[in-house]
């Protein structure tokens, strides 16, 4: 539905996306990844036709933005929920949008309503707290009642409850057979709603899959062993060349399976106590995969060492 | 059609170009009743005079207006969601340009008639009143001049984007700026015939002989072909302005 071929776009020296390919499947919420400053905005600006790509083109069901004939009606979006002048009432912002693409004016309490923003919709937009905001700019997404959305961050800043209520929408909106594309820096709240995953980094592609591969293949499988014969144990499986971490109470083995240490300690007769698999977290795992291409490091976590071991 | 009523809405639907408007009327005929009651009793009050207020600073505060129109819409990226309603920006800015003329043509009428108006009712026996097609230029003129002077202000508030740059490049040219240029040795006063603001002047106040008011305006065409001119001027700006936003990332 939505594609992107190599598309590139500089600014001055810094090359904020570079040659990212991607595409987004119909009828399916995609996850957007990747860390803060990875080019996720800059994309989703150039899918609206607001920023030119350097190279490249991005078109949506084949046409590019700008060919789109009232594009509110196919495409709705949400970049930034703050984007509403803030003396104008919710329901003047979204009378004019949906003005310009001849929407009926009747559509816009229709979407005040889905939002639950009926009751302030004649108060001014600078009053409203972000969640209400992001409410505003979700009723302006859904205005033209399009199959293709576009949502940049937006649980950003929200509190639980708003965030469950996005998170809720996004099914429903995958559930109503709409292309959503959602970008995020968080992969446990991408693991939630989306059920494929474009994740890039330095404006890279790093990689486009189902959730599901994405988390298997990113966290790295161990496996927890717990013996009373830990040390003779550790010897085996160090002998068939399995990595082992761990303490005098467990082991951690990893490069190996459950099947195969279980193997391993029955041909050494050795007792059992625990075999258990181990998942990786999704936030170990989206670490492991972007760890280097995150464009801003900080010194903080050497730092936050730095101390800690000073007040030893 | 339709562009138009977006805009319409975007204008109305937030306070400033109402204060704008209000200021306009505010000067334009508060000025003509301060005149009016100071003009010495033995010297009529002269229609220039009359509509000093309006042309002078009326059309400031109308520039005002117009670029808040541009301008604002920048500073809170409401400009962004226009390009995503209209991806082809020509037209949604030059829609703007149109709607915030037309209502600076309204404000420019009812202010100078409102100010002929009210120094008619003060100075009833000094003949003021729209009795030659010169008086018809100073007093519907108005509307014109302000409508030009708001395409203008929305083409600098397109290429400046900025409300306070904006708004002080507009201010400094229109009352300081133009006049300096005279006091350039030689060129400047060849300059000064055909700057826009001078060019207006020319329209509004026609031929000079008037005694009191503003000093008559120095260029060599006729009203109507100075009329022409400033709105070639506007036109202009706003062409350049539309290339530049169609290029520029929102």
């Amino acid at each position: 539905m939505i594609e992107a071929i190599s598309l590139t776009k500089r600014y001055g020296k810094t090359l904020a996306v570079n040659n990212l390919s991607f595409s987004v499947a119909a009828g399916q919420v995609t996850g957007f990844l990747g860390p803060n400053g990875a080019g996720k905005s800059t994309t989703m600006r150039m899918i609206l036709g607001l920023d030119n790509p350097t190279g490249g083109q991005v078109t949506i069901g084949g046409k590019k933005y700008h060919d789109l004939k009232e594009p509110l009606r196919t495409v709705g979006a949400l970049l930034d929920a703050k984007w509403v002048h803030p003396n104008r009432s919710a329901r003047a912002h979204l009378q004019w949008m949906a003005k310009s693409n001849r929407i009926p004016t009747t559509r816009v309490d229709e979407v005040l309503d889905t939002v639950g923003l009926t009751s302030v919709a004649g108060k001014r937009a600078g009053g409203f707290s972000l969640g209400m905001s992001q409410r505003l700019g979700i009723a302006a997404a859904l205005l033209g009642d399009p199959e293709v959305l576009l949502f940049d961050e937006p649980v950003n800043g929200l509190d639980p409850e708003g965030i469950l209520w996005i998170r809720k929408f996004m099914h429903r909106l995958a559930e109503e057979g709409r292309t959503v594309f959602v970008s995020s820096h968080l992969l446990s709240e991408m693991a939630l709603t989306a059920s494929n995953l474009v994740v890039i980094g330095r404006g890279q592609l790093i990689s486009q899959s189902s959730t599901e591969d994405f988390v298997s293949r990113a966290a790295e499988n161990t496996v927890k062993v717990r013996s009373p014969q830990l040390a003779e144990l550790r010897d085996a499986l160090q002998r068939a060349s399995a990595g082992v971490t761990g303490d005098d109470k467990a082991l951690v083995v990893s490069g190996m399976d459950s099947d195969k240490i279980g193997e391993i300690a029955a041909a050494n007769r050795i007792v059992l106590h625990e075999l258990s698999p181990q998942t990786g977290s999704l936030e170990q795992a989206f670490m492991q995969i972007t760890g280097d291409s995150v464009e801003y490091h900080t010194g903080l976590d050497a730092e936050a060492q730095h101390v800690l071991e000073s007040a030893k | 059609m339709n562009l138009l009523a977006v805009e319409r809405i975007k204008l109305f639907s937030t306070r400033s170009p109402w204060w704008c408007a209000l200021i306009t009327l505010a000067l334009a005929i508060g000025f003509a009743a301060i005149i009016a009651g100071a003009t010495p009793a033995d010297s009529p009050l002269t229609m220039p005079a009359t509509l000093y207020g309006g042309t002078k600073f009326g059309v400031a505060v109308i520039m005002v207006l117009a670029a808040l129109a541009v301008t604002t819409e920048y500073r809170f990226n409401t400009i962004r969601t226009t390009f995503q309603a209209v991806p082809h920006r020509s037209p949604a800015l030059i829609a703007k340009a149109v709607l915030v003329a037309l209502v600076a043509l309204v404000i420019g009428e009812i202010a100078a008639f409102g100010a002929l108006g009210l120094g008619m009712l003060m100075r009833p026996n000094d003949g003021l009143g729209l009795h030659t097609t010169q008086d018809w230029l100073n007093v519907a003129g108005l509307g014109p001049v302000f409508a030009i002077c708001a395409v203008l202000a929305v083409a600098l508030g397109i290429l400046v984007r900025h409300s306070a740059g904006a708004i002080a490049l507009l201010l400094i040219y229109n009352l300081a700026v133009e006049d300096l240029v005279q006091l350039i040795p030689k060129i400047g006063a060849h300059i000064h015939q055909w700057l826009p603001f001078n060019v207006a002047n020319k329209f509004l106040s026609g031929s000079p002989g008037a005694v009191d008011g503003p000093p008559s305006s120095d260029s060599p065409l006729s009203p109507g072909w100075a009329l022409a001119y400033f709105a070639g001027v506007a036109i202009v700006f706003l062409l350049v302005a539309l290339g530049v936003a169609k290029k520029r990332d929102a």
